[in-house]
């Protein structure tokens, strides 16, 4: 065949594109490849696949789809800390002589990869996972308000995880820092596939972040049970409706500054380039207009988890709800405010970095004010301290300090001096691993009984817990001192010896924390074990005595939630009913209205997946071919009527009798 | 999505249902946004492609100002929004995003207008840098 024809074939995909020189990365393969392929013969042995087709991937249940989002981060968090491991043992060794054992070439993957992974394929699955599951449920709601496109959200986020991944063994991945800043993500600096991968991923996740955030702020404006005013809105729903609406202002912003990227690299288009008129210092400004409230998308869910938590562990009513509100609406407008900060050094001047530095400063305001709400909750309650609460508290901790440093980064002569440098490193992964992390792993510890109807066990938790943070400090406080020592980021060799001995620390809090999420694991598998042991198993549906909707609800909930909408008659929805002894309804079920599952949303992400892919290694044939064959999926699913399907009667009296039966058997917490 | 998970709760849902939902449009209502439209249109269009009617700068803030009036009338007669569709929260959200919108607008503005300022002195003389 001819070059031309084989490039017109196969783009810029050619047996030099995969990696088999890199033993590391024929290593991961290996590993990937068995691993991968015992799961997929396990799957077929069993024969599993119908059951997840069937069940899982093709779902439209909001609390299915949850839990395949926590799933996608589970994973992805496992593939982004073996890249942090990686990091940390380089700059641990690679001293004077050594040269250590991952190349520049490598190591710049390395590290970018790590930023993107963690952002958007952990934290964000995490947020959104744990927000599609509680969201409904709080607030007395069937589903979402468009459970089809839940559903395809959650596939075009796990189609994004999928192309990160594929870098990985074919061609190679950004070497760009997390957020492939202009010029050097152009194409004069960065001709190789590694940026393509990085747009494309990142476009196509954005399209579901964006549809599920446009998702849930419908559900929640328009779901609300009868009797729930917005005052009277759980606090995690209210942070959620904040995160949601921050990320349909702000994810429009990345994607276009990723088509404009994506422009200048394909047609040669001038937006970002050094010359031609074009303006490197635009991309960073409007890079930073979305990552800047990103930040914020993250930490609010958090903060509403700690809130749900510390109330319900303290026994008593959230302190302060109503500040709380207006500290997270505040939260949510001041976030727009404040994005020059992560760009002091670029030369705006005097007035522009004192303004952003005063608003930054400002932003921390509200932020103090939920701590104190979480501490006078605490005070002179009945606190319990059950794994939830003890995240809380170690969050409590570490976020004040990480906040602290952050406002010490937001006075510009101070950034001056600590700009790109491992203080900066370790005051984000302070707040995002203290705030974000810790904030989904009280989550995950809280709500797991009502998702699977068992609690996770304590023991193994507890040493998870006690590892991640011990092992958190003893990783980031060397980065702090290393900082302020004038050590900038992103370095994989340095000269100077009597440096080695901080990184050796930080290596080993990074081994610490790997125990910590080993443990996690071994938790999540001795507690599926131990499931039906009388420590672990709940019948109740309210096992922490919860004081909002979605412990009303058996667990897990049937699939139509609640039989009857419930009426909200006080702000702790649930710790009203009980106190009014409100009787459940156990008779005069009606047939239930509910949306039928549709695998149109794996069709679609796959054929995305395959759209960008192609996209990436410029093989256009087929570029062209799965972009029509997603317009005709698409058009050919808007002709599916079949949509909906009824609960029998029958069987909602047959699931509410059970539950009936159960808790006659074991009797519910009062309200605690 | 057609199915609505609530259509057959038993107690009506206090947010679904006709009353407070966006109003329909008349046949008047569209008839005048079409023309304002095409107006609001031609005139700009008029401008920049009759040389001489206008300096450039002038023809620039033209546009720009009819492309906002432009934005209001699409959403008054096209979008039919008002102050009480869908209970206030049409309006609710049209000002947010004002509010974000003149934000990154003039801060981006602001910003970049300092930094071209400040870092890049001879730009347009000698091709950048």
């Amino acid at each position: 065949m001819s070059d031309t024809l084989i490039k017109t074939i196969f783009g810029r995909l050619s047996w030099e594109s995969f990696p088999i020189h890199e033993p590391i990365l024929v290593g991961t393969f290996a590993v990937v490849a068995i691993g991968g392929g015992a799961v997929l013969a396990a799957l077929t042995y069993f024969k599993l696949w119908g059951y997840l087709w069937k069940e899982w991937f093709t779902s439209v249940d909001h609390k299915k789809i949850g839990i395949m989002y926590m799933v996608l981060g589970i994973v992805m968090l496992l593939r982004g800390f073996a890249d942090a491991l990686m990091m940390r043992a380089q700059q641990s060794m690679a001293f004077g002589a050594n040269e250590g054992f991952l190349p520049a070439h490598h190591y710049d993957q390395v590290f970018t990869a790590h930023g993107v992974i963690m952002i958007f394929f952990v934290a964000m699955p995490f947020v959104t996972g744990l927000m599609n599951y509680v969201v409904p449920l709080q607030i007395g709601a069937r589903d979402v308000s468009f459970p089809f496109l839940n559903n395809f959200s959650f596939w075009m986020t796990t189609a994004g995880a999928m192309i990160v991944m594929a870098s990985l063994f074919v061609g190679e991945f950004a070497r760009t820092g997390w957020l492939a800043m202009a010029p050097l993500s152009g194409l004069d600096y960065s001709p190789d596939v590694g940026v393509d991968y990085y747009v494309w991923a990142l476009q196509v996740a954005g399209v579901g972040t964006l549809l599920s955030g446009v998702n849930l702020i419908a559900t929640i404006v328009k779901m609300r049970a009868p009797g729930m005013t917005l005052m009277k809105m759980p606090v995690f729903t209210w942070t959620a409706l904040a995160t949601n609406i921050l990320i349909v202002a702000a994810f429009p912003v990345l994607t276009a500054v990723l088509a404009m990227l994506s422009l200048d690299r394909y047609v040669g288009t001038h937006f970002f380039t050094n010359t031609g008129g074009g303006n490197p210092m635009m991309y960073v400004n409007m890079i930073w207009i979305w990552g800047h409230p990103e930040v914020y998308i993250l930490i609010l869910p958090a903060f509403g988890v700690f809130s749900e938590v510390t109330s319900t562990f303290s026994s008593k009513r959230l302190f302060g709800y109503t500040s709380m509100v207006y500290a997270i609406l505040v939260i949510t407008i001041l976030a727009y405010l404040v994005w020059l900060h992560h760009f002091f050094t670029m030369g705006s001047g005097a007035s522009v970095n004192s303004f952003f530095g005063i608003t930054t400063m400002i932003i921390s305001i509200p932020t103090g004010a939920k701590i104190f709400n979480w501490l006078f909750t605490m005070y002179r309650g009945r606190v319990r301290f059950e794994l939830p609460m003890m995240w809380t508290v170690a969050f409590m901790l570490t976020f004040v300090i990480g906040g602290m440093t952050g406002v010490l980064l937001a006075v510009p002569p101070a950034d001056f001096v600590l700009h790109n440098s491992l203080f900066l490193v370790a005051h984000f992964h302070n707040v995002i691993i203290g705030g974000v992390l810790f904030g989904m792993f009280a989550g995950i510890n809280y709500w797991w009984p009502k998702a699977f109807g068992f609690k996770l066990d304590p023991f193994w938790g507890k040493i998870s817990f006690w590892s991640w943070v011990i092992g958190f400090w003893v990783a980031f406080t060397p980065l702090y001192i290393l900082g302020l020592m004038g050590v900038t980021r992103r370095l994989r060799h340095f000269d100077d010896p009597s440096l080695q001995i901080w990184f050796v620390v930080a290596a080993v809090g990074a081994v610490i924390v790997a125990i910590g999420i080993a443990a996690f694991l071994m938790q999540i598998f001795v507690s599926i074990r131990d499931r039906n042991s009388d420590r672990l198993r709940d019948f109740t549906g309210d096992p922490w005595g919860g004081r909002t909707l979605e412990w009303a609800t058996s667990s897990p909930p049937p699939a139509y939630n609640f039989a009857f909408t419930p009426v909200i008659h006080d702000l702790d929805a649930w710790y009203d009913m009980k106190n009014r002894k409100a009787d459940r309804p156990t008779s005069g079920f009606r047939d239930i209205h509910m949306p039928r599952n549709t695998g149109a949303g794996v069709v679609l992400a796959g054929l995305s997946m395959v759209f960008a892919l192609a996209m990436i290694w410029y093989i256009w044939w087929l570029a062209g071919l799965a972009f029509v064959g997603l317009l005709g999926a698409a058009i050919v699913h808007t002709f599916n009527y079949d949509r909906d399907y009824h609960i029998p009667a029958e069987e909602v009296t047959a699931v509410e009798d059970q539950r009936t039966a159960a808790l006659a058997a074991h009797p519910q917490l009062a309200g605690a | 999505m057609s199915a609505d998970p609530h259509a057959a709760a038993p107690h009506g849902h206090g947010h679904d249902g006709h009353h407070d939902g966006a109003p329909h449009g008349s046949r008047k209502g569209y008839l005048v946004g079409f023309a304002l439209s095409v107006l609001l249109t031609a005139v700009p269009f008029a401008v920049v492609m009759l040389n001489g009617l206008a300096t450039p700068n002038t023809a620039a803030a033209i546009c720009m100002s009819f492309a906002i009036v432009q934005i209001v009338v699409h959403m008054v007669f096209f979008l039919h929004m008002n102050t009480r569709s869908e209970g206030g929260w049409t309006m609710m959200a049209l000002i947010f995003t004002i509010i974000i919108v003149v934000i990154a607008l003039t801060g981006s503005l602001w910003v970049m207008y300092h930094m071209n300022a400040n870092m890049m002195p001879d730009m347009g003389m000698s091709g950048g840098m």
